[in-house]
């Protein structure tokens, strides 16, 4: 297979946000702003590149009846890690996402990756993988706190393009998550349609 | 006794773990397609997050806090959430083959459902006692299962209506559970004592 | 089976007790950090180390931690941490700065649930140096009715946030109530 091509299908065929539907709760819950969005994006790629390459490089010591909850240990250690790196050298980003850093663990998308393609292909092939789905969870989730941050409150990474009062403060809240995702994954249903 | 009452308000409405904390969005969207298997669902997460919270409440408490290990936290509560879950399985399968078969197809998804790996964490983090542990992951739970059914009954009905095309699906459902996140939000502020 | 898994996790437990180790000191560093920049955005201005002489006290049940602000030995206020249980969504925390007769010097958010948009507007709201009538810096509890002015007093509450408005004056109250028991003690 070609190398780019890994990537460019975690960004676009697959992308897990808009295509596969996975990691549902961190993309509704972080974002209420585009920077929020983009530090989870951001935190789920680091742990799903680490775990991708670990679980692709011991796959052949691993018997099959405890896979499962072997990628599960892998996974939890590295978001543990994450975690306290993240409390202790960026302390505001702990305090935004909160709860949402240790729960990358149960996040669909890391075991599915481990489960769908790390514990197939070679070493180099896992870290693409987990680049490319990486980056098409962060760039979902990016797109989707700016959306979110544009019409709730008028700005976008905290720059004011139009003043805060004329915005829709529900976008911020819950509802917007749900209603924006709706509005955003119809579009991308679209444009594949019409590339198609 | 008003203090239970407010957790149990407080989590089932103002709090909604689907609706205001967004924790348990992949069971909610892929299990609410039928009412009757959305009332399987919940029931299944009932039981599993009072176990779980009750048994790694006990483990935090009494293992790993004593012995410093705090930070094994979310691998020990992930492997207890994951060992319960197949336990479950194996012994309804055996006893109650009849729960097993309308049950069992749900229990391998809670797994990976972060409401209960939450719920355990978040007892944690707001450090309540045992009793309120308890109270909190139940009243949790009925909160999921109440979520999950009312939009299942929604759902039911949307098969029947024409909707754009590029809406059909899940971005119809998720336009839907943000009107219900709305009429959730009319709880939020009520107070009990 | 088991073995294999075992080590795995042997293997994991290891290297997360290292990771542990290694980012103990600096995430203890950045909580005290944040601690120090709250206190030294609301107290007036000190040169000793309000953290190490920490004062507590019991009010309503919970603790409200009293950070003595003095200058060249001499106290010039402190930083008190409160909190309410009042607020929209159940309960927020609070650092307030006090000078010596008890002035509101400051204060910032330190924690909060509150609505986005609405609530948490409080983060700037109660030291509007334009609209003085919203703002509690200079006022004295003792003094000035600190309440909203829905409430008859002098503070204006936020727009469409009364709840939280009010909780923050629960908090407020609380926290001068601590200042003035640790002048008494002094």
């Amino acid at each position: 297979m070609n190398k780019l091509s890994i990537i460019l299908n975690g960004i676009v065929r697959d992308n897990p946000t808009f295509v596969l539907l996975l990691g549902m709760c961190p993309t509704l819950g972080t974002t209420g702003s585009a920077l929020t969005g983009m530090s989870m994006g951001l935190a789920t790629m680091a742990v799903l590149i680490c775990s991708n390459i670990v679980i692709s490089a011991i796959k052949n010591f691993i018997p099959s009846g405890v896979r499962i909850p072997a990628y599960i240990v892998v996974i939890a250690a590295f978001v543990t890690i994450l975690q306290m790196l993240i409390q202790a050298y960026l302390p505001a980003i702990n305090d935004s996402l909160g709860i949402f850093i240790p729960l990358i663990v149960v996040n669909c998308i890391v075991l599915g990756r481990a489960e769908a393609f790390a514990s197939r292909n070679s070493v180099f092939d896992s870290m693409l993988d987990g680049i490319g789905i990486g980056l098409g969870f962060s760039i979902a989730l990016t797109l989707l706190g700016a959306v979110r941050e544009l019409i709730g409150t008028g700005r976008i990474f905290g720059v004011a393009l139009y003043p805060e009062s004329y915005g829709s403060l529900v976008f911020v809240l819950a509802p917007g998550a749900f209603i924006a995702l709706g509005f955003l994954i119809a579009i991308f249903n679209n444009l594949k349609k019409k590339e198609s | 006794m008003l203090e239970y009452i407010s957790i149990i308000i407080t989590a089932i409405f103002v709090n909604n773990i689907v609706f205001a904390q967004f924790l348990g969005i992949c069971p909610f969207l892929g299990v609410s397609k039928k009412l009757s298997s959305a009332v399987g669902m919940g029931a299944a997460v009932t039981f599993v997050m009072l176990m779980a919270t009750t048994i790694t409440w006990l483990l935090q408490t009494f293992v790993l806090v004593p012995c410093g290990l705090e930070y094994m936290q979310t691998i020990v509560f992930i492997l207890v959430i994951a060992a319960l879950v197949q336990m479950l399985e194996m012994i309804m399968k055996k006893v109650t083959p009849a729960l097993y078969l309308s049950l069992g197809v749900f229990l391998p998804l809670i797994t990976t459902n972060c409401a209960v790996l939450g719920v355990a964490i978040k007892v944690i983090t707001d450090g309540l006692n045992l009793g309120q542990s308890v109270v909190y992951a139940i009243a949790t739970a009925i909160g999921f299962t109440l979520a999950l059914v009312i939009f299942a009954g929604v759902r039911e009905q949307l098969e029947l209506v024409n909707v754009p095309r590029a809406m059909r699906g899940v971005p119809i459902a998720l336009v839907v559970a943000g009107l219900l996140a709305m009429a959730f939000m009319g709880f939020s502020g009520i107070k009990i004592g | 089976m088991v073995l294999s898994l075992g080590l795995i996790t042997i293997v994991a437990g290891t290297l997360l007790a290292l990771v542990y180790n290694t980012t103990k000191e600096p995430i203890d560093q950045a909580k005290l950090e944040k601690q120090t920049q709250a206190i030294s955005e609301v107290a007036p201005e000190f040169n000793n180390q309000p953290t190490t002489e920490e004062v507590k006290f019991v009010i309503d049940g919970d603790t409200v931690n009293v950070y003595p602000a003095k200058k060249d030995g001499q106290l010039v206020g402190a930083a008190v941490k409160s909190w309410t249980k009042k607020a929209f969504s159940g309960s927020f925390s609070v650092m307030y700065g006090f000078d010596t007769d008890g002035n509101v010097t400051g204060y910032a958010v330190l924690a909060h649930e509150e609505t986005p948009g609405l609530g948490a507007k409080m983060d700037i709201w109660f030291k509007d140096p334009v609209n003085t009538e919203r703002s509690v810096i200079g006022l004295n509890p003792d003094v000035n009715n600190m309440t909203v002015s829905k409430d008859g007093g002098e503070v204006d509450a936020i727009t469409a946030a009364t709840i939280s408005s009010r909780a923050f004056l629960d908090a407020l109250s609380r926290a001068h109530n601590a200042f003035k028991q640790y002048k008494e003690q002094n």
